[in-house]
């Protein structure tokens, strides 16, 4: 081919990096949308919750372990015809999106409800005894007692998509891991798999100490 | 104001089923203080739950200012619990809340415009003495300032009725007795009436007019607080009463002691009467003074007091006799 690690990366780097972003914006954007209020739905609905609804909470249970029980590479290929429906493509970045919203908005969605099962019941309890409606409920006491388990599930969402994004190259959906396995590995560029591995530990690590710092913010109890 | 009907409550546990609360039937007047005490697992908790249906009873009726609750519908057992404070063990603040959110929420509860908030969020850190705490989070502070803020939260919206889940269990002696004292002050200024729950005897003995004791999810003594210190009956009862009194004599004085031991309890109102020097001089007896104290309960005193009687036994019988009619309580503890 004859083209050195600096080629490559100077013209297929930015490209890599537009991919990766776009796809994490559209899948974690959608994780928040609808994974939050699912995992939400999944709380509210367990025994003695506010909502408690048995078909319901064993349902939405089912769904979410469906999607996360899937490696992702098969799930990726399961829904290329929902892709193709969606978006009117089978590859290209926003075609990968469908499978990674589809696992980021189930993954999200138990953490949010590991995150709101562990908020103290007796809250919960004393603001149902003093008359506060469902949503009341919700929105002062659920949501910001939960708010730094959400921001720390929502982190390990996201660096989760990262790694799931590489295999979304299987459908070309491109993105920096799919720089990294094409060339890196598949043609033996040593240069280009150091330079994107290097890039993708500064991202993982960036989003991580973000969110503790945002994490740390909203967290009172122990101050 | 209250009315339980017999009340019984049932929980599925494992393969068999637990009853907490049997057949418990009591009434509470408007502007009282009741007291529910008795060993943890009597169901003095889940009693109390039922009176705002956060426990809903397997049968029985809860009735609130002459109406009947328990067939009410969501919207409508929502405007009940508005008017009906609740104060729990472990406070139960939200952390993630400032100390005025936390006071709101009942108000934003029941639809309070903004100013209205900020107005009797003011009003009610004067009453419990937090005014500076008002931006605090209830990780910043005491306990005994946790649970004044959870008072707070309890009396935003006015409640008639305010129903206490051992709220002292949880903080130190001091504040034990400052909270207590809030509850009474508010109790006495502002009329409100209030159920309380609690293993202690001597919270009871602090602020409770009237009080249930509890044994195996049945109420097997009910008094006003005064006579059932006076008077009580059951032995459950006296047990948590001689305990809170701390009367019990030391094993070595009771082997040097001779003669007959009796225990007196005497009223108020007779206290003054020189009983005991009048006894000894009419029945040619030695009375001993072993143990002796006053209690204030309700602040009314009690007497308490521990004599050996020495003397010929038909003396002593006379003697007892005499002082039968003149205390509240005489027991024989051992004959001479």
């Amino acid at each position: 081919m004859g083209s050195t690690p600096l080629d490559v990366l100077i013209s297929d780097l930015a490209k890599a990096l537009w991919e990766t972003a776009l796809m994490s914006g559209i899948s974690l954007g959608l994780a928040l949308l609808l994974g939050l209020p699912l995992g939400f739905l999944l709380f509210l609905s367990r025994r003695g919750m506010l909502l408690e609804n048995r078909v319901l909470n064993l349902l939405g249970g089912f769904a979410t372990n469906l999607v996360r029980s899937l490696p992702f590479v098969i799930l990726l290929i399961l829904v290329l015809p929902l892709a193709k429906l969606l978006t009117g493509h089978t590859t290209g970045p926003v075609a990968a999106s469908v499978p990674l919203v589809i696992a980021c908005v189930a993954f999200y969605a138990r953490l949010v409800e590991v995150s709101l099962s562990e908020v103290d019941r007796g809250v919960v309890e004393a603001a149902r005894a003093l008359g506060a409606t469902h949503w009341l409920v919700v929105r002062e006491v659920l949501f910001p007692e939960a708010l730094p388990g959400l921001i720390r599930g929502f982190t390990v969402t996201a660096i989760s998509l990262i790694g799931y994004s590489a295999m979304a190259g299987v459908v070309g959906g491109g993105g920096i891991g799919f720089l990294a396995i094409n060339y890196g590995y598949y043609r033996y560029e040593t240069g280009v798999l150091i330079v994107t591995v290097a890039i993708l530990i500064a991202l993982v690590q960036a989003i991580q100490v973000a969110s503790d710092r945002l994490a740390h913010r909203h967290d009172r109890r122990r101050r | 104001m209250l009315e339980l009907k017999n009340i019984h409550v049932r929980f599925p546990a494992g393969d068999h089923t637990v009853d907490a609360v049997r057949g418990v039937s009591l009434s509470v007047a408007r502007g009282e203080i009741y007291g529910i005490v008795g060993t943890s697992g009597a169901g003095k908790s889940t009693l109390l739950r039922t009176i705002n249906l956060l426990e809903r009873p397997t049968s029985g009726q809860v009735w609130i200012d002459e109406r009947e609750i328990t067939g009410l519908d969501a919207e409508s057992l929502r405007a009940v619990r508005l008017r009906t404070g609740m104060v729990f063990q472990h406070f139960n603040l939200a952390h993630s809340r400032t100390v005025e959110d936390n006071i709101a929420l009942p108000l934003r509860a029941a639809g309070a415009s903004e100013e209205r908030i900020r107005e009797r969020v003011t009003q009610l850190l004067e009453l419990v003495e937090l005014s500076d705490k008002r931006h605090a989070f209830p990780g910043q502070l005491s306990g005994g300032q946790k649970q004044r803020v959870g008072i707070a939260r309890a009396l935003a919206n006015e409640p008639p009725l305010l129903l206490c889940d051992e709220p002292t269990s949880a903080v130190d002696l001091e504040t034990t007795e400052s909270i207590l004292d809030l509850l009474a002050g508010i109790n006495a200024r502002l009329g409100v009436t209030i159920v309380i729950i609690s293993h202690e005897m001597a919270v009871i003995k602090r602020i409770c007019h009237r009080v249930a004791v509890m044994q195996a999810g049945e109420v097997v003594e009910e008094n006003a607080a005064y006579d059932l210190f006076a008077t009580p009956q059951h032995a459950l009862t006296r047990e948590l009463i001689e305990k809170s009194l701390n009367l019990t004599l030391p094993p070595r004085l009771l082997e040097q002691t001779k003669g007959t031991l009796v225990r007196l309890v005497y009223r108020g109102e007779s206290a003054e009467e020189p009983i005991i020097a009048a006894t000894a001089r009419q029945h040619q007896i030695h009375l001993n003074i072993l143990h002796g104290r006053i209690e204030y309960i309700a602040g009314r005193p009690i007497g308490i007091l521990i004599v050996s009687l020495e003397g010929d036994s038909r003396h002593i019988a006379d003697a007892l006799h005499h002082l039968e009619i003149k205390v509240a309580q005489l027991e024989i503890l051992r004959h001479g």
